[in-house]
C-alpha cells in the first residue's frame, strides 16, 4: 500500500484499528476501527553490518529480519515475540514487547534509533535516525516504542542490531522459587554472562551466551545439569511466543513487572518467572484489583496480557498528573483521535 | 502576574538567604556553562535545597511568568543552561543526597546533583559501577546527565543514560510532581522516561534519579593501534564490528589530537601514525584474552603498523589517559577551542576528514579529531583564538559546516552534547517545519505556558525561516510556507 493510500484512509474519517500480521491482536483493548492492513508496506531499506543497524519498513516480517540478519551473524537482540503469527517490525515496536533477554541485553525500546510516522493528520514525521548517538530533538521515536499504535502509523523503524554471540549454554537446577528469586539475583550482581532466566514449576532454566571462554567459565562456576541445544532452543523461543504449555488455555494471563528482588507473591494460580526476577506470569480467574495491587505494593505494575475482560481496560492506570500529559501526547500526534480507539486505555 | 520584585521577594520566602542570589557580581560565575562563547547574567540564582523548595520555587515562576533554566555542574558544552536574562537560573547542586542503594536490587536512588563518579564510589565495594562516564563525569550530575542523555567511552557495550535510569522524579512548571518508569524494567503508558531523558530540561526539573549498576567487569584490557592512514583506521573499526566484537571502548585520534596529548599526558602514543585506534576489551581474565587476540588479528589485517596491548592496569589507564585529556590539552595549545559533536554513520568517516581537512585551509583555521568510533560520533576540536577580530565568527561558520555535513552524510548534528542554545540553527537543517511543530507541541503537553528553558534545544520556526540559508533538503526547499525576508 502506498504513503498516499494511507494519507486517504487517515484524512477520510472514522477511526482506524492499525493491522501488522495481527500475531498480537489478543494484546491490548478491544479492537475497533475499520482495519489499515501495513503488511504490504514492507521491505528492508538499509542494513550495513558494520553500522549495526538496520532500516526497514513497518510490514517487514520479522522473520525475514532475523534470516537476513542471521546471514552476517547479527539478531535482534531485544528478541521480539512473534507469538507464532506472521508478526511485523511496526507491530513489534508499536507493542513495545521484549522476549527473555530483556533482563540483560534491554528492551526494544533501548534498540530502537529512529522512527518514520504518519501522524493522524497524514504528515510524514521522522524522528532519531540511523546512528548509535542522537540526542537533536525530543526523543519521540521511543516514545512509538509501546504506545500500540496510539500516536501514529509507524512507517519505517531503524533499530541498532547486535552480533549473535559466540558461545551459548543451558543450564537448570532444582530450586523453590524463593531460593531461585535469591539466586537470581545474586548472580545478577556478578559480571557472568546471563542471558536469560526462568522458573517455573521448581526448575530453574538459564542460558549463558557470550565469548567461549566466558560461558565455559560460567558454566563450571554455576554448575546445574546441561540443557541438550535442540530443547534449549526450543525452551527459549516457547517463552518468547509462548507456545509452552504454561501458557495454553483459555484462563486468563497476567502479566506482573515488579523489581526482580520482589519475594514470591502471594497470588493464587501458576506461576512462570523470567527476566531474573522482573517478570512474573500469573494464570488464574483471579479478581483484577487484588493482582494490581499485589504489583504495586512490591513497585511495579500488572497488566492483562490474554484474555480475561479487555473492555474494562488492560494495563494499570495512571495517577491523574501523569494521565493528563499521556493525553496531550495523544492529541500533538493523533488530534482527532483515528488510531487504534480503546487499544491503550478504554477512552484514549 | 508578579513583578520582578515580587517574584524575588516570594523566592526570598522560600529559600534560605545563602540559597538565593541577586547580586551582580555573584550571579557572574553563573553567566555561562561549558560552552563560555554564550554568556549572560540571570534576573537570579536559586539554589534549592530539596524537593518542596523546587516545587514552590516553580510554583512562584510559573504564577510570576518567568522562565526558568536548570543548571547542574554547568559542565554542558552547548549553552543549554546559559541563563535567560529575565528568569531565573534553578542551580540543582544542593540537592545532592544518596537517597537509597541497594547493592542486592543492582540500583542507586539518588538526588539530581548527585555526581556521576560519586555513585560510582558508592556503588565500587560491592563490585558494581554507574556505566555511563562522560569525560566530564568527576564534576558532572546525574541530573545533568539525563538533560543530555549523556554517553561516555563506553557506550557502545553498556549504553547511555537512557540504557541505565531506571526512574525519575520530574517537577513540572506546574509544580507536580511525576515519577516516570519505575524499579521493575518497564511502566504502563507511553514511555514518558525515554522522553524525559535527553529533553534538556524544557519539560521538567527532575529531582530524584533511579540509576541501574552494573557489575565491575574482572579484567579489562586496551589495544593501541597506529595508523599510518585515517581511513585505514576507520576501516578496521568496521571490521573489528564485522567480525562479531562490540570492544568496550572503541576510540579514535587523529594525529593532531595525538601531537596536543602526548607532550602533556606520556602516553606513549605514536606521534608518527596518521591516527590511532584504542580499542578495549572487557569481561573475565580468559574472555579477553580471547576477545584482544581476535582483535588483534582483525586490526593487523586491516593495516595497523603498530599495535600494543596494556601489560597491567597502569597501562590501560595510561593509554585511557591521553584520549580523556583530549580537551584540555586542545586548551593547552590553543587559546580557545571549539568543540563540535555530529554522529555520522561510520562509513563516512574518510569523507568527513578530508572534508575538515579542506575547510581547515577554507577558514584559515585548525582542527583536531577525537571520535567516538564505536558509534560514529565526532569531536572536531577547532582551534582559535577569540582575542583575534574576526576568529569566533570563522570558527562557527567553520562549526556549522561540519554540522551540515553530519546531517548530509546520513547523521546527526549533535551525538551527546546537546542542541542547548548554541545550535538551534542546525535543528533547522536536520528537521522539518512539522517536525519541529511537532516538537513544540511536545513541550507544550508538559510546559503549557513555555517557561522550561525557553529558546534552547527546539528552534521556533521564525528562527528557521530567517537562517536565511535556504537549505535544500532532500530536493526540496524547507519552509516553503513561509515568507522570506
Amino acid at each position: 500500500m502506498s504513503l498516499e493510500t494511507f494519507r486517504e484512509r487517515i484524512l477520510k474519517g472514522g477511526s482506524l484499528r492499525i493491522r501488522g500480521g495481527g500475531s498480537k491482536d489478543f494484546y491490548g483493548g478491544p479492537l475497533a476501527g475499520e482495519v489499515l492492513e501495513v503488511a504490504g508496506h514492507r521491505g528492508i531499506v538499509s542494513y550495513e553490518p558494520t553500522e549495526l543497524v538496520i532500516t526497514a519498513r513497518a510490514g517487514t516480517p520479522l522473520s525475514e529480519l532475523s534470516h537476513v540478519l542471521a546471514e552476517r551473524g547479527q539478531w535482534l537482540a531485544f528478541e521480539p515475540p512473534a507469538f507464532g503469527g506472521p508478526a511485523t517490525l511496526g507491530g513489534a515496536v508499536a507493542s513495545g514487547l521484549s522476549g527473555p533477554g530483556r533482563a540483560s541485553h534491554g528492551a526494544l525500546r533501548d534498540f530502537v534509533l529512529g522512527v518514520k510516522v504518519m501522524d493522524g493528520e497524514g504528515r510524514e514525521l521522522t524522528f532519531g535516525g540511523q546512528v548509535m548517538k542522537n540526542v537533536a530533538g525530543f526523543d519521540v521515536s521511543r516514545l512509538m516504542a509501546g504506545s500500540i499504535g496510539t500516536l501514529g502509523l509507524i512507517l519505517e523503524v531503524s533499530l541498532k542490531v547486535l552480533p549473535l554471540p559466540v558461545a551459548q549454554a543451558t543450564v537448570r537446577f532444582e530450586l523453590p522459587e524463593g531460593p531461585a528469586l535469591e539466586t537470581l539475583n545474586r548472580w545478577a550482581a556478578q559480571p557472568l554472562p546471563v542471558t536469560a532466566t526462568a522458573w517455573e514449576e521448581g526448575l530453574l532454566t538459564v542460558r549463558l551466551a557470550g565469548a567461549e571462554a566466558a560461558v565455559r567459565s560460567a558454566c563450571d562456576t554455576l554448575g546445574g545439569e546441561r540443557v541438550p541445544e535442540a530443547e534449549a532452543t526450543a525452551h527459549w523461543l516457547g517463552l518468547r511466543d509462548q507456545t509452552r504449555a504454561f501458557f495454553a488455555g483459555d484462563a486468563p494471563l497476567w502479566r506482573l513487572a515488579v523489581p526482580s528482588i520482589t519475594p514470591p507473591l502471594d497470588l493464587p494460580g501458576a506461576t512462570l518467572i523470567e527476566w531474573g526476577g522482573a517478570q512474573r506470569w500469573l494464570r488464574g480467574e483471579q479478581i483484577a484489583a487484588g493482582i494490581r495491587d499485589a504489583a504495586r505494593r512490591a513497585g511495579g505494575h500488572a497488566t492483562v496480557f490474554r484474555g480475561g475482560d479487555r473492555a474494562a481496560g488492560v494495563f494499570t492506570p495512571l495517577p491523574g498528573p501523569l494521565d493528563v500529559i499521556q493525553r496531550r501526547l495523544k492529541a500533538v500526534f493523533d488530534p482527532r483521535a483515528v488510531f487504534n480507539p480503546g487499544r491503550l486505555l478504554p477512552d484514549l | 502576574m508578579t513583578t520582578p520584585d515580587g517574584l524575588l521577594r516570594e523566592l526570598r520566602a522560600i529559600l534560605s538567604p545563602v540559597s538565593l542570589i541577586t547580586d551582580e557580581e555573584l550571579l557572574r560565575p553563573y553567566e555561562c556553562d561549558g560552552l563560555s562563547a554564550y554568556r549572560r547574567l540571570p534576573l537570579a540564582v536559586a539554589l534549592p535545597e530539596d524537593e518542596a523548595q523546587v516545587v514552590a520555587v516553580l510554583k512562584a515562576c510559573h504564577r510570576a511568568g518567568v522562565p526558568v533554566v536548570p543548571r547542574g555542574a554547568g559542565t554542558g558544552l552547548s549553552a543549554g543552561s546559559m541563563p535567560h536574562p529575565q528568569g531565573v537560573l534553578l542551580s540543582l547542586t544542593k540537592l545532592n543526597r544518596i537517597l537509597a542503594f541497594d547493592p542486592v536490587a543492582r540500583l542507586a536512588v539518588v538526588q539530581t546533583g548527585v555526581r556521576n563518579l560519586a555513585i560510582t564510589e558508592l556503588a565500587a565495594p560491592h563490585g558494581l559501577y554507574y556505566a555511563p562516564d562522560p569525560s566530564s563525569q568527576i564534576a558532572c550530575t546525574i541530573g545533568g546527565n539525563v538533560a543530555e542523555n549523556s554517553g561516555g567511552v563506553h557506550c557502545l557495550k553498556y549504553g547511555l543514560t537512557l540504557h541505565n535510569v531506571l526512574r525519575l522524579r520530574v517537577v513540572t512548571i506546574e509544580g507536580e510532581i511525576l515519577e516516570l518508569g519505575s524499579h521493575a524494567l518497564d511502566a504502563p503508558g507511553y514511555d514518558l522516561l525515554a522522553l524525559l531523558i535527553g529533553s534538556e530540561g524544557l519539560l521538567g526539573i527532575v529531582t530524584e534519579v533511579t540509576v541501574r549498576l552494573t557489575p565491575r567487569p574482572q579484567a579489562a584490557r586496551v589495544i593501541m593501534a597506529s595508523f599510518d592512514d585515517v581511513r585505514k583506521a576507520g576501516e578496521a573499526v568496521a571490521a573489528v564490528i564485522a567480525a562479531g566484537s562490540i570492544p568496550a571502548g572503541l576510540e579514535m585520534m587523529d594525529q593532531g589530537a595525538v601531537a596536543a596529548v602526548e607532550p602533556f599526558v606520556h602516553a606513549g602514543y605514536d606521534l608518527e601514525a596518521k591516527a590511532i585506534l584504542l580499542c578495549e576489551s572487557d569481561g573475565t581474565a580468559q574472555e579477553v584474552a580471547e576477545e584482544i587476540a581476535r582483535m588483534l588479528a582483525v586490526l593487523e589485517q586491516s593495516g595497523a603498523n603498530g599495535v600494543r596491548v596494556s601489560r597491567d592496569e597502569a597501562e590501560r589507564l595510561r593509554f585511557w589517559a591521553g584520549r580523556k585529556a583530549a580537551f584540555p590539552s586542545a586548551g593547552r595549545i590553543s587559546p580557545d577551542y571549539y568543540c563540535m559533536d555530529g554522529t555520522i554513520p561510520r562509513k563516512g568517516l574518510g569523507e568527513m576528514l578530508t572534508a575538515i581537512a579542506g575547510m581547515e585551509q577554507k577558514y584559515g583555521l585548525r582542527c583536531i579529531n577525537v571520535f567516538h568510533a564505536g558509534d560514529g560520533n565526532l569531536h572536531p576540536l577547532i582551534l582559535y583564538d577569540a582575542n583575534v577580530a574576526g576568529q569566533l565568527e570563522r570558527t562557527e561558520a567553520f562549526g556549522a559546516e561540519i554540522l551540515s555535513l553530519s546531517v548530509a552524510l546520513g547523521g546527526t548534528i549533535t551525538g551527546e552534547h546537546g542542541v542547548g542554545f548554541e545550535k538551534l540553527n542546525a535543528m533547522c537543517e536536520q528537521f522539518t517545519t512539522d517536525e519541529i511543530r511537532a516538537f513544540h507541541a511536545v513541550k507544550r503537553a508538559f510546559d503549557p505556558p513555555g517557561l522550561l528553558n525557553p529558546v534552547k534545544a527546539i528552534p521556533s520556526l521564525h528562527r528557521c525561516a530567517e537562517m536565511g540559508r535556504m537549505h535544500v533538503h532532500q530536493g526540496a526547499l524547507k519552509f516553503p510556507e513561509l515568507e522570506r525576508l
